[in-house]
């Protein structure tokens, strides 16, 4: 992996172009951020390398989303949720391929890649979402 | 006698909440600075006040920012400093917390602070927009993540750690319905049912129309002085014996829990410290109720019962008028309403009024020892006061 590439979040979206799930790892420390930082916030170090993260994780909380903004009205009602990585990292997502209903706190997830119905002028990165692993 | 007065408040003021029709922030707040002129006859305010913070959250409302200078100039301050304090809403809790940094500083020896947010022109889903400004924007906003589903993940995660249900929650609304119904200053006057709390539409479950606080116009404003000098312009100073202010990771997700505030907690541990009080002497408390479960929340940070038992407290009727704790008297966010800038100073007013006895139907008896806890965004600020009667 380049190490030039700069430790971004617009990094770690397009990193999802090539079907990667990258955070960056302090080189000082060892600690790994997600989303990557361009300074560590326990040791202050900038130096950092790319590390693939785990896809697999587990719900830990969630709600269905039925008011949405303008952005994403077209797709209401929907769920998000906060995932638990394997390797203890949290990240917020949409949940899908699972009804709503059967949705339950602690139930194993697994992040994939693609799009969704959002509309201009919100950046068009790619995207990640969960679904049941 | 309970803590060293910091600062003292000596008079305050609060516009209507409500629904404010063909009105500007700039002349909604002109109101409430009206209210405190009056109250303190002693007071000379062109020559006296010698700075003014305000809070105020979007500039998306009005396409209006500056706010600093507008309200100095609109409430007849020209050309003292002004400026505006953002921290989303808990923007008029910072406000404060400047007033006393400049009083404290040895700068100046008579401040306002205040705040101001004129919302209900603009569609819901534009004000849910603007409001989710103040959660995190690449992650939360851009998976869709509106404010009430920031609160609505607590919710989920406090109901399942802790059993604690949407009746429960529920009870909170009608709680502070019934409070906001004895304030004639509140933008909801009127009682509701649990019943009918509990079968309002799904805004984001399990949070429903009745758990989210109203989009609301509003300013507000407190007058501040040293103490020492708080006897030259009324009889009655209300002094702010503890004040506390943390913050945390603008996302949510990346915090260690979701079923408390980590921010808030900090800051009521520092309030309370300088303050030298504990929980249970708190008289009357104004919390910020953005959510019910905010409030079920707020009740473990700050200490009024354990961690888990908020949704009981709520239940059990000890927060209500003539309970153990009367929380949000005033009706709070979900009742009086919530003009996101104005909302940290219209707590303390509540608690003003309150400890100097002029709360009127909702006087909470013998009320000594005051209490404000103002929550900016998901938790990402927290600003927490502690008053006391002189």
């Amino acid at each position: 992996m380049s190490e030039q590439t700069p430790f971004t979040i617009e990094q770690f979206y397009k990193f999802m172009l090539q079907g990667k799930f990258m955070g960056g790892k302090c080189k000082k420390c060892g600690k790994t951020h997600l989303p990557p930082r361009p300074l560590c916030d326990d040791c202050f170090s900038n130096e950092f390398e790319w590390v693939e993260l785990p896809k697999n994780g587990k719900l830990l909380t969630y709600t269905i989303i039925h008011v949405a903004p303008p952005q994403f009205q077209g797709m209401a009602p929907y769920a998000v949720g906060i995932v638990q990585l394997e390797n203890g990292i949290k990240i917020p997502g949409m949940i899908k391929g699972v009804a709503l209903e059967k949705i339950k706190v602690g139930m194993p997830l697994t992040l994939d890649y693609g799009t969704c119905d959002a509309t201009q002028p919100w950046p068009q990165w790619p995207r990640y979402y969960f679904k049941p692993a | 006698m309970k803590g060293k007065p910091l600062v003292s408040i000596v008079s305050a003021g609060l516009s209507k909440f409500g629904k404010l029709e063909g009105l500007y922030a700039r002349e909604i707040f002109a109101e409430a600075a009206k209210e405190a002129f009056d109250r303190c006859p002693n007071l000379n305010p062109k020559k006296d006040i010698q700075a003014l913070f305000v809070g105020h959250m979007g500039e998306s409302y009005e396409h209006q920012g500056h706010t600093g200078a507008t309200m100095a100039d609109w409430a007849g301050l020209l050309h003292i400093p002004a400026t505006r304090v953002e921290a989303a809403c808990s923007s008029s809790g910072a406000a404060l917390r400047a007033g006393i940094y400049a009083l404290l500083s040895g700068l100046c020896d008579v401040v306002m602070v205040g705040g101001v947010e004129k919302m209900t022109h603009r569609t819901t889903p534009e004000v849910t927009e603007y409001l989710a400004m103040a959660s995190d924007y690449p992650f939360e906003q851009w998976h869709g993540i509106t404010f009430p589903g920031l609160f609505a993940l607590m919710a989920t995660a406090h109901m399942h750690k802790y059993g604690t249900t949407e009746k429960q929650m529920a009870m909170v609304a009608v709680k502070n319905h019934y409070h906001g119904s004895l304030n004639p200053k509140a933008h909801m006057q009127k009682e509701v049912t649990l019943e009918t709390a509990l079968s309002s539409r799904v805004i984001a479950w399990p949070l429903k129309l009745y758990d989210c606080s109203l989009i609301t116009d509003g300013a507000s404003c407190l007058i501040l002085t040293k103490p020492d000098l708080a006897k030259k312009y009324t009889d009655t100073p209300i002094h702010i014996i503890g004040s506390g202010q943390a913050s945390d990771t603008i996302g949510i997700y990346e915090r260690e829990q979701f079923t408390s505030l980590t921010a808030a907690k900090l800051a009521a541990k520092k309030a309370y410290e300088m303050a030298n009080v504990k929980p249970e002497d708190i008289s009357v408390a104004e919390v910020h109720d953005c959510f019910t479960i905010a409030e079920i929340i707020a009740y473990e940070d700050l200490g009024f019962c354990k961690p888990g038992e908020g949704g009981r407290l709520a239940e059990n009727g000890e927060t209500k008028l003539g309970g153990r704790i009367p929380v949000n008297t005033s009706g709070g966010l979900k009742a009086k309403g919530h003009p996101v800038g104005a909302t940290g100073t219209a707590q303390a007013y509540e608690i003003y009024l309150q400890l100097t006895g002029q709360a009127e139907k909702r006087q909470v008896k013998d009320a000594e020892i005051g209490l404000t806890h103002n929550v900016g965004g998901s938790g990402a600020t927290a600003t927490v006061h502690i008053y006391r009667r002189d």
